[in-house]
């Protein structure tokens, strides 16, 4: 299918957009990769009125270190982070989450920040920033607002994002220790069934982030490395799982217990 | 500023396989349908339209995009390379579609394109790949005909060659 009839504006500065984002509102949609929202339209799953391309904006092209943290700008596409040379020391956990983000050609149009806005509860990047303890940045005329990731991801697709505001960027941050990411997806490069993600830190805590079972990621932290199986025996019963045309609550609760200790001890090993 | 009103056309400006051309284009025009309708440019196919298939797969500035997930508005200035720059003029195929020749890496050819500009893109940046890593591009295609096995040994094969080239 084709998309219904849309206006279409490329801004050249954030001021441009955020100028088209006050008078527009909900009306519009803000295109940046367009990996999902091109989609969505072609299917006329989402009808705006207008689109905010956001691609040409250099200001948003932009990976940059800052008070421990990677700020990545909205226009950054999946594969530039995943080519960043930076990117196995810096943010272990999105080496490895990335590559499972859709497929090569998706990634490289696709950006880090769009898969943030679209908040699929199955989905790699915004599992990564909510398990790493991440923030949003959010700006609008009102002005600018940082958001922590579990702030932002209300629901499934749903967020606290503004009509008026635009994500100029997300920050995850530099952890020292180990991570680790697996996920389960009926094919390589689907959304994923279960997707699980642990950091272990170097002072000895551990945290487990698990995506598809609710309707969004949830942390949870793992008092010791004894107590792992355990923990997450009691965290599938506590999660529970949705039940969709793909699996069964019951299948999401064993998908979990069979790779999150294989996730939490594979992030621990990395720590050594 | 760009802006473009719904119902309205904008002249596109871009270079299609090295060459400069133009063509109009409402804002919702995809351009798979740009690139076929109103550029001529058959050899970029269409399938799902909705990024699954791969078979409108294009370069866009020597990366391999979805054509259907981008619009033609947003290739303004900028590069895009199709299944028609893979041959030279007199039509001898090059290395990698040689490759898909003789590996039977196609019967109905339909998904054929999409994967040649995948892999075009790919070699480019990784010219001694594993069967692994080729089989994980390839996962952002589908064939109904081939089973895979012959796409995954033309490219290596293509790999190789270029390998043995001084």
């Amino acid at each position: 299918m084709k998309p219904r009839p849309f206006d279409y504006a490329r801004p050249d500065s954030v001021e441009e957009a955020l100028a088209l984002l006050a008078e527009h509102g909900e009306e519009a949609r803000v295109l940046a990769g367009g990996q999902t929202l091109i989609a969505m339209l072609n299917l006329r799953v989402v009808e705006p009125a207008i689109l905010i391309d956001i691609t040409r904006i250099a200001e948003l092209d932009v990976i940059r270190e800052a008070d421990g943290k990677v700020e990545i700008g909205a226009a950054v596409t999946q594969s530039r982070l995943l080519a960043w040379p930076a990117l196995a020391s810096k943010l272990p956990l999105l080496a490895a989450a990335l590559p499972s983000v859709g497929h090569f050609q998706t990634r490289n149009k696709g950006t880090v920040c769009g898969s943030i806005a679209h908040a699929d509860p199955a989905s790699e990047i915004p599992l990564a920033l909510a398990v790493l303890g991440g923030e949003v940045v959010l700006r609008s005329q009102r002005g600018a607002r940082v958001l922590a990731a579990a702030e932002f991801q209300r629901g499934i697709l749903a967020t606290a994002r503004a009509g008026d505001e635009l994500i100029t960027a997300v920050r995850f941050p530099i952890v020292a220790g180990g991570a680790a990411f697996r996920e389960v997806a009926r094919r390589r490069g689907d959304f994923a069934i279960v997707g699980v993600a642990a950091v272990a830190e170097r002072t000895g805590g551990i945290r487990i982030g698990v995506a598809g079972m609710v309707d969004r990621p949830a942390v949870s932290r793992i008092n010791g490395a004894l107590a792992i199986r355990d923990a997450i025996e009691r965290l599938a019963w506590e999660l529970e799982g949705y039940e969709d045309m793909h699996a069964s609550a019951r299948m999401r609760r064993d998908l979990l217990r069979r790779i999150g200790p294989v996730v939490v001890e594979e992030a621990i090993r990395c720590v050594a | 500023m760009r802006r473009l009103n719904r119902g309205t056309r904008a002249r596109v400006n871009l270079t299609l396989n090295g060459r400069k051309v133009s063509g109009e284009a409402e804002a919702r025009m995809l351009l798979s349908d740009f690139l076929r309708q109103v550029l001529g440019a058959t050899g970029t196919h269409v399938g799902c339209e909705h990024g699954v298939c791969g078979c409108c797969t294009v370069l866009l500035d020597g990366a391999a995009v979805r054509s259907c997930l981008t619009l033609a508005v947003e290739v303004e200035g900028r590069a895009v390379t199709t299944v028609e720059a893979l041959a030279d003029g007199s039509g001898k195929l090059n290395a990698l579609q040689q490759a898909f020749q003789s590996n039977h890496a196609l019967q109905c050819g339909f998904c054929t394109p999409g994967i040649l500009m995948s892999f075009t893109d790919f070699l480019g940046r990784n010219p001694d790949p594993s069967e692994a890593e080729v089989v994980e591009v390839l996962s952002g295609h589908l064939c109904r005909c081939t089973g895979y096995a012959g796409i995954v040994s033309a490219v290596l094969e293509a790999a190789g060659g270029r390998k043995r080239l001084p």
